[in-house]
């Protein structure tokens, strides 16, 4: 029997309703994207459920299709993150010696600089476009991806039933793939949660400081900044992504933690 | 009738598990459990693991770990059941009446404070004594149990002592205060068996001297027989048997303390060396990367086909190093390995895959030496197909075939490590050893981690191999009966060298080195007044040269 | 005392080579595009002759070793180079604005380390029960959601509709010390609400792992109050972890003073960064970065030199 307790499931739901409507967003928005349907921020009516926005186009549609961009930048990034620190982790732990040192030591200096300061320094000089800001965000990611890897998988390969497939003869490829990648499955999938929720945010901050995702196109980040002036009038316009993002991110949340609960741990209690 | 201490009745004690993927549930840890202790005698609480004893301990302090309780049942403690106690009274009682001397010492000292602080903490806590009084009692107990320096030893942190001087200092700790009863939770299990011996002596006698009742909590029949007046012997939370010491050590009543009394009783015909050994080692020196001296030191052994040489030592002795050399995990810095007449690479990775499978090796703990995400039929086929080629139908029949000779019948091929008992992981390990068919296996500690009856098990099936295959087994072990069972020959190592090497019969024979003399006599035996007898001859020994 | 130094003499000498690597990354960072900070400056329609003139002026067409370290040297002896799109002295420009930014981490950090402290405290005191379980609800809400959204959140409600606190904050020298923190009420909050989760439950998890060692049990067994058993077993123990999870997430106040800053237009240093960033003004970026990063590096390396003094192994060798 599988238990899959209720704060799981409903995780679970609310995370694929939202992957649903960043698939089929041009199918259930009621309005197009860009298009001006209306007067400058509108309450909410009828017409249009959350209002219209800065420039009297329809929120809701704006919601939609901004998810669609956050949630499909996020995905690309976190897998982005995942492949290449994962793999580089792995690598590092399996070989050792000078491989783990000079990756590791690396990854220590990347990470001796706050991520979004890195990223604006280099968003700097680069054009803002949106392969340029999945890769940037993926890249600078993957070091702690490639932490958690290493880590898990260097627990692992010093284990005894690791030990009896070297001493067996085993190759490279069936200690990886066969022995480490098994285990170490748990705490990686329930980490790429983690990843994909900072993935959102990130790419929200970015957007909102102007340096992610550019006018006209749409996302949660952005829709704060074009609506932003309306807070000082009392227009709620800027908070709707708020709202989104909040409960995007709590569901995933509450997946990864059952996923980490679900698995046993390899090495049991502490100090036995 | 003379006057009782505690008087435990009908306990009842439960916890909540938590399974992987389940929804948590509560399970009954002990049920229906009676004792009752007089003052100033000992109780021994005996039984494996998951007999529930640890648990019954510390209920004497109404103390549940974790998420324990106790949920029925009385417990009277000089006449009161602490079971009603408020959580004033309990913390009056806690530390005052009773104290506790824990497994681990090393981790129940605050690393950041001085021994002699944490000792006279609780004395001084619960009023018993002025600071001057108890740092006196503190020093006065540091010279009784045998502790270096008394006077200053209190001003050290726990970290710059040894074990068994924490363990002794624990001790200590427990017997300031003057407590009425004093649960000692196997205070000598993780300690070298040379060390244990001295440990239990300085426990036995301040015990003795200072007239406090105890509850002895072990694993070991031997142990606890020359400790305690009484002994419970408990299995799965219940209570098997309850009588004198001498009563249960000489007429055990149950089956399953009949078992324990006798077990080691495995009978070997030991068989003399033939003249072309399996394996050589010679002249081997090695130490690990970083480091600037040897585990090991010119070692030389042999080992004939289908026999055992049972590699005999304490912790830090270069045993286990033995095993990493030969399989070529350590390369030595010098020597040279000789496996059925032909030298083997130093490194394993640069050994052909021949050498590889007719060398194999099973490890102590069978939970990690198995990968929990592949099924036993997956890990004993994977030799059967990686050195044979062996698929289908055929490595079926050969994976039952082996299922068969290690007693594991249908059904077992599509399990998980999880699901299997402490015993069977380590019969499904000695499975994926034989599969490679190999002329010599390594077993390091495999029975070290197992019950003493599970483990029994495991030495009989390994000796009814060992037969039927004819495989060497390179015995590497700390534990003496074991040795006595199932060896042919004995090497026993001290610091990284062999000091004894021969037919067993030689080895255990006088006279003796000094170290195989201090390292036989220490091993615990079945019967009374074994304790004294040693501590005894030692004390005249000493005292004659 | 002698490994003791030698470790903290290690320790700093490695903060240092870090900052030296730091630089260089940092200044690779913005050399990776082909094009260069002459073009960016004069545009797509500039002329050849104009590029070339102004390429010289700058020293752009020096190989980048020389410019690196010509770089580096300006920045040891606190000259930053000039603003391209205001020519500006960048380390004028900085002073004032970082001075305001550690006006701004200042009172965020004196409020939300203490009240971290004692609420991750109350959820360890209270642990599984309704303080424990709201604390965590609370956290799990906050750290899901941006900050610069929270900013918004609260002026919303409670500048705009409430009109408690000023919804912009602006400060000028002249202002009164009183003025300029009611100025700054709003950003503090958001950044002790965005440090408070995480500073909360890793402060949280490390005063568990303590509680839950052996030590403390064989306390609970002598019989010691809740008080003593905090104060004399648990508290020694958990500086250490606590230090390291307050400056790690001073580390991360840094990064949430950029945002917030932008937010409630501050005029600090991560408002000065932004703007600049969208004006591809590489000098001040690069100037900024390293600051923002050196500060980033100084409080690691602070986390682990408590780390090595709070230790017993190393402050009483055997």
């Amino acid at each position: 029997m599988k238990y899959i307790p209720l704060s799981a499931l409903v995780g679970l739901a609310i995370t694929a309703a939202y992957f649903l409507m960043a698939l089929f967003a041009p199918v259930i928005s009621p309005y197009g994207m860009a298009e001006v349907v209306g007067s400058v921020w509108e309450p909410s009516s009828a017409e249009h459920l959350l209002g219209t926005d800065n420039i009297g186009r329809d929120l809701l549609s704006r919601m939609i299709y901004g998810g669609r961009t956050t949630i499909f930048i996020a995905t690309a990034a976190t897998i982005l993150s995942f492949t290449t620190g994962a793999i580089l982790g792995f690598l590092a732990a399996v070989l050792g010696g000078l491989w783990d040192q000079v990756l590791s030591r690396f990854v220590d200096l990347l990470m001796s600089i706050p991520t979004l300061i890195f990223a604006l320094v280099v968003l700097s000089v680069m054009p803002v476009t949106i392969p340029v800001l999945i890769v940037v965000m993926g890249l600078l990611d993957s070091t702690r991806v490639f932490r958690l890897a290493r880590a898990v998988a260097v627990d692992i390969n010093v284990m005894d039933f690791v030990e009896a497939a070297k001493l067996r003869g085993e190759g490279r490829g069936w200690i990886i793939f066969r022995e480490i990648l098994p285990n170490a499955l748990s705490p990686l999938v329930a980490e790429m949660g983690m990843r994909f929720i900072f993935m959102v945010l990130f790419v929200s901050t970015l957007s909102f400081l102007g340096l992610g995702v550019q006018p006209p196109g749409a996302d949660w980040g952005g829709i704060v900044k074009e609506n932003k002036d309306g807070i000082v009038y009392g227009i709620g316009a800027a908070l709707y992504p708020a709202v989104a993002i909040a409960t995007l991110a709590i569901s995933v949340n509450l997946v990864a933690d059952w996923i980490l609960n679900r698995t046993t741990s390899l090495k049991g209690g502490r100090g036995g | 009738m003379a006057d009782t201490l505690l008087d435990i009745k009908n306990l009842k004690i439960e916890a909540t598990a938590y399974p992987p993927g389940e929804p948590p549930q509560d399970i009954t840890i002990v049920e229906g459990v009676d004792l009752r202790l007089e003052k100033g005698k000992v109780l021994g609480l005996i039984g494996e693991s998951g007999a529930g004893k640890s648990t019954i301990g510390l209920s004497a302090m109404n103390y549940g770990r974790g998420g324990v309780r106790i949920t029925g049942g009385e417990i009277n403690l000089n006449g009161r059941d602490i079971r009603k106690l408020s959580l004033r009274g309990l913390r009056a009682m806690r530390g005052a009446e009773v104290t506790y001397v824990a497994q681990s010492a090393a981790a129940a000292f605050n690393p950041a404070k001085k021994l002699m602080e944490q000792i006279v903490e609780a004395t001084l806590a619960h009023k018993r004594a002025s600071k001057k009084e108890a740092e006196a009692r503190a020093v006065e107990l540091f010279r009784k149990l045998g502790l270096p320096d008394p006077e200053s030893f209190g001003n050290r942190y726990p970290h710059q002592v040894s074990g068994g001087q924490l363990q002794r200092a624990m001790t200590a700790l427990a017997l300031c205060p003057q407590p009425d009863l004093v649960v000692f939770d196997e205070p000598t299990t993780a300690l070298d068996v040379t060390t244990q011996i001295d440990v239990l002596a300085a426990i036995k006698e301040a015990i003795a001297d200072t007239g406090v009742a105890a509850l002895y909590i072990t694993h070991d029949l031997a142990v606890v027989a020359q400790v305690s007046d009484n002994i419970m012997v408990l299995r799965g939370g219940n209570m098997v048997e309850y009588g004198s010491t001498e009563q249960i050590i000489n007429d055990p009543q149950e089956e399953y303390t009949q078992a324990l009394v006798s077990v080691r009783s495995i009978e070997h015909e030991e068989k003399q060396p033939a003249p072309e050994p399996v394996l050589k080692v010679q002249n081997i020196n090695a130490r690990y990367s970083g480091t600037k001296f040897d585990v090991l030191k010119n070692v030389n052994v042999e080992l004939s086909p289908g026999q055992t040489l049972a590699v005999v030592g304490e912790s830090g002795s270069g045993k286990s190093t033995l095993a990493r050399v030969i399989t070529g995990l350590l390369p030595p810095r010098d020597g040279k390995i000789i496996f059925d007449g032909r030298e083997l690479n130093a490194d394993q990775a640069s050994r052909p895959r021949e050498d590889l499978r007719e060398l194999q090796m099973i490890y102590q703990m069978a939970d990690t030496a198995m990968n929990p995400r592949q099924t036993v039929g997956t890990i004993i086929g994977r030799p059967l197909e990686f050195y044979f080629g062996l698929k289908g139908r055929k490595k079926r029949e050969r994976i039952q075939e082996l299922l068969d000779e290690i007693e594991l019948g249908e059904g077992f091929v599509d399990r998980y490590p999880a699901e299997l008992s402490g015993g069977q992981k380590q019969r499904v390990c000695i499975a994926r050893a034989l599969a490679a068919k190999p002329k010599l296996i390594i077993c390091d500690e495999v029975t070290s981690a197992l019950d003493p009856l599970v483990a029994d098990g495991i030495l009989k099936l390994l000796l009814r191999l060992q037969k039927i295959e004819d495989v060497a087994y390179l015995f590497i072990t700390h534990d003496l009966a074991t040795v006595r069972a199932i060896a042919d020959s004995i090497a026993v190592m001290y610091q990284g060298e062999v000091v004894r090497y021969g037919t067993k019969s030689d080895v255990l024979a006088p006279p003796f080195d000094a170290y195989t003399d201090l390292l036989l006599s220490s091993v615990p035996e079945m019967k009374l007044g074994w304790l004294e007898e040693v501590i005894a001859h030692r004390r005249m020994e000493s005292a004659g040269h | 005392m002698g490994l003791v130094g030698k470790l903290l003499a290690q320790r700093i000498a490695l903060g240092l080579l870090l900052l030296f690597l730091v630089s260089i990354l940092i200044f690779v960072g913005t050399q990776i595009l082909p094009g260069d900070v002459a073009q960016s400056v004069l545009g797509q329609s500039a002329t050849p002759e104009a590029l070339a003139n102004l390429r010289a002026e700058m020293g752009l067409d020096q190989p980048a070793i020389t410019r690196y370290f010509a770089w580096l040297g300006g920045v040891l002896t606190g000259d930053l180079g000039t603003a391209l799109t205001s020519g500006q002295d960048i380390a004028t420009s900085i002073a004032g604005r970082l001075a305001n930014t550690l006006f701004l981490a200042f009172w965020a950090a004196l409020i939300s380390v203490p009240l971290a402290i004692f609420l991750g405290l109350l959820a360890v005191r209270y642990r599984d029960r309704w303080p424990d379980k709201l604390i965590s609800a609370v956290t799990l809400a906050s750290i899901s959601i941006p900050e610069f959204l929270i900013g918004y959140l609260l002026m919303y409600f409670i500048g705009v509709k409430l009109g408690w606190a000023p919804s912009v904050a602006t400060i000028y020298d002249s202002m009164s010390l009183g003025e300029k923190l009611q100025a700054i009420a709003l950003p503090v909050a958001v950044l002790t609400l965005v440090v408070l989760a995480h500073m909360m439950r890793m402060t949280r998890a490390a005063i568990l792992n303590v509680m839950q060692s052996a030590y403390v049990e064989t306390a609970e067994l002598k019989g010691l109050s809740m008080f003593k058993i905090i104060w004399r077993h648990a508290f020694p123990n958990s500086i250490a972890p606590i230090v390291n999870v307050v400056m790690l997430n001073l580390a991360y106040l840094v990064v949430g003073v950029v945002v917030v800053e932008v937010v409630f237009t501050y005029p600090g240093m991560g408002q000065y960064l932004v703007d600049h960033v969208s004006k591809r003004d590489v000098p001040v970026v690069q100037a900024c970065g390293l600051i923002f990063a050196a500060v980033y590096i100084g409080l690691n390396m602070v986390a682990d030199i408590v780390s090595i003094l709070a230790n017993p192994r190393l402050r009483h060798p055997k």
